[in-house]
């Protein structure tokens, strides 16, 4: 389990944009008729994207609203899943996997980049970075470890230095290239690939 | 080595494309209409014969698992959901499914629902796959205008839609129940098990649950027939599969072997072999985080598959082989995996959400050597009063890798922690117990 705290200042309202409401219509369509339940986990999505990358109390009862659905069960679900975030974490949310596969290639490497570039302390929102990182669990790239996500992309195949020279792209406003980090097509074994010939040099 | 004319995943590494018009080069959608001609009973029994076990871990025989579904569709439809929730430390293969060969699973969930009575079908991708959902939206977007899902899909008569779900991050979501709590918009936790879901699964309704790759590969079979699944790999354990080999080894990699390959074979032919040779070898964990380790002197002859993992009292799970060399720490490692476990650990059983705990931290302190002689001993005992003792199989998979630790590394950790439980002088330590014994002037 997983301690979740709720950010300590709260904005006192919350509405999504006509654009989001014509999404939230659109996802409502996907479920079964009085199942408009099921689609609390997107529209908390759809809420953390168009609130700078987190989820405020009064999104939550804005939505138990929309879906009919009790205050409390929207914030059991925003509190169980650790995606979604409860405090600001900025512009560029940074998650460096630790988990076993990248941590014995050195995944603790990049936390340590991360500490010299952005805050001494995960979970930390920088504001003049606009930024803020994290260790998180199995990210699901083991044979690209060590790797990082941030925000819907992942880099891959890092070591301290690149990671540094990403942070600073990122920290600058730029957007790095998401990716292999060492030229490699994506899960292949690198110079030593023994099967599907024929179709890679076709 | 498989031959290249009988791997499945021929776009494993996206030398081809994944858009529709490169897929159907490849030979998907070619005569979907024609295989569902023959009838539902025969795409199951076909199932049956390719011995086909599913993929996501416990390797439950599929075409049976089909036939559990009611025949006819009572007063509630069916569903079809695919898991690919994938989190499994040490498993990225439904990954490259998804970006790679999203044709070949769209058009298995049009079969498999085919067979089953199903109309709808759902598909929950974690969370942080999110690209590689937007790949498989812009797949199933494809297969829409192409008219081979939607109303009337590929001329078959049969009306069949998919959605995407987004999971958000947690590990427990992979349990099937749990995976159903959260496409209800519940928090994830695991149901009480029966009933199964084939009888009373989403929203009360039959629903049959299936991995992303045992899915892919059911049009494969169907077009090749059973016979040539079953063929490949060792009775029981057939068929071919992707394996995730990550780790200490030189070129990690995911790649399409038949079953039964030894593992060996595996990381020395298509991995480039252990970093610092074979001899630098210390564990591997076979099958993702929850399967407990094996030793080197297993390693050496292992095959892969089911069964012979299972005499080694470790298991295939999800065939994410994580390699760890004689570099690292084994104590740490198995201590990163037992946090891991701590983190994602639903909280709805007592003994997994405190247990989880338990031994993250006494690893923690193993790994440092400050825990006593004793506890050791007492390690064993926590896991063992977690396994079978929760709802799901979280508490095996939390517990399995401890115990395989304790089972092949037990003289290590007890040359780290030699430290006596008995307080022979007085060590100002306020939490041991018989301290009080040793004040004199009391």
């Amino acid at each position: 389990m997983t301690l979740r705290k709720i950010s300590k200042e709260q904005p006192d309202n919350f509405e999504f944009t006509e654009e989001n409401l014509n999404e939230v219509n659109k996802i409502i369509k996907k479920y079964p008729e009085g199942k408009k339940q099921s689609a609390v986990m997107s529209l908390l999505y759809l809420a953390q994207k168009q609130n700078d990358n987190w989820i405020p109390l009064s999104a939550m009862k804005y939505i138990g609203k929309l879906l009919e659905m009790p205050y409390v069960k929207v914030y059991e679900v925003a509190t169980f899943y650790t995606m979604y975030n409860l405090t600001p974490v900025g512009k560029n949310f940074i998650q460096v996997c630790t988990t076993t596969p990248c941590m014995i290639r050195g995944a603790y490497k990049l936390v340590e980049a991360c500490k010299e570039k952005i805050s001494e302390n995960e979970n930390e929102f920088v504001k003049e970075k606009n930024c803020s990182w994290m260790e998180v669990e199995c990210l699901g790239a083991c044979i690209n470890a060590p790797m990082m996500q941030i925000n819907d992309d992942y880099y891959e195949d890092l070591d301290k230095e690149k990671t540094l020279k990403i942070l600073d792209q990122i920290i600058s406003g730029k957007k790095p290239e998401p990716g292999s980090y060492r030229g490699r097509l994506n899960s292949e074994p690198e110079n030593n690939r023994k099967t599907l010939l024929d179709i890679k040099n076709a | 080595m498989l031959n290249d004319k009988d791997r499945i995943f021929r776009n494993l590494y996206n030398d081809l494309g994944s858009d529709f018009e490169s897929a159907r080069k490849r030979g998907d959608w070619s005569n979907t209409k024609e295989i569902c001609e023959k009838g539902k009973d025969w795409i199951i029994n076909e199932i049956k014969l390719s011995e086909l076990r599913g993929r996501g871990g416990a390797g439950f025989p599929t075409g049976l698992k089909w036939s559990f579904a009611p025949k006819e569709v009572g007063s509630r439809p069916h569903y079809l959901v695919i898991n690919a929730d994938e989190s499994e430390p040490g498993t990225c293969k439904d990954r490259d499914i998804l970006r790679f060969e999203p044709h070949k699973l769209i058009e298995g969930c049009l079969l498999a629902s085919y067979a089953v009575n199903v109309h709808t079908c759902y598909i929950y991708i974690r969370g942080e796959y999110y690209n590689e959902g937007q790949k498989l939206q812009k797949a199933i977007d494809e297969a829409y205008e192409n008219k081979v899902i939607g109303e009337n899909a590929s001329g078959t008569g049969w009306d069949f839609d998919i959605y995407i779900h987004y999971g958000a991050g947690a590990y427990i979501c992979g349990e099937e129940t749990a995976l159903l709590e959260s496409l209800e918009g519940k928090k994830g936790q695991p149901r009480l098990k029966p009933p199964f879901p084939a009888l009373i699964g989403l929203y009360g309704c039959p629903t049959i649950i299936n991995n992303v790759e045992t899915i892919a590969v059911v049009p494969t079979i169907l077009r090749r027939g059973g016979e040539w699944f079953s063929k490949l790999g060792k009775p029981k354990n057939t068929g071919t599969k992707i394996f995730c080999i990550s780790g200490n080894v030189n070129n990690p990699c995911n790649v399409e072997e038949e079953m039964g390959v030894p593992l060996k074979d595996l990381i020395e032919t298509h991995a480039g072999g252990v970093i610092g040779g074979w001899d630098n070898l210390q564990a591997v964990i076979p099958g993702g985080s929850s399967m407990p380790l094996l030793p080197k002197k297993t390693c050496d002859t292992i095959t892969m598959d089911f069964d012979s993992l299972m005499t080694e009292k470790s298991g295939l799970g999800t065939a994410g082989i994580v390699v760890i060399n004689k570099d690292q720490d084994i104590i740490k490692c198995m201590a990163r995996i037992a946090r891991f476990y701590k983190h994602e650990s639903c909280g709805q059983c007592t003994p997994c959400r405190e247990g989880s705990g338990w031994m993250w931290r006494m690893l923690e302190r193993m790994a440092k050597g400050e825990a006593s002689r004793d506890e050791v001993d007492m390690l064993m005992d926590v896991t063992k009063q977690i396994e079978g003792h929760t709802i799901c199989a979280f508490g095996e998979g939390s517990s399995w890798p401890v115990q395989g630790l304790l089972r092949h590394f037990k003289d290590e950790i007890k040359k780290r922690n030699k430290f006596d439980p008995i307080v022979k002088d007085n060590k100002n330590i306020p939490y041991l117990v018989d301290q009080h014994l040793l004040d004199k002037n009391a």
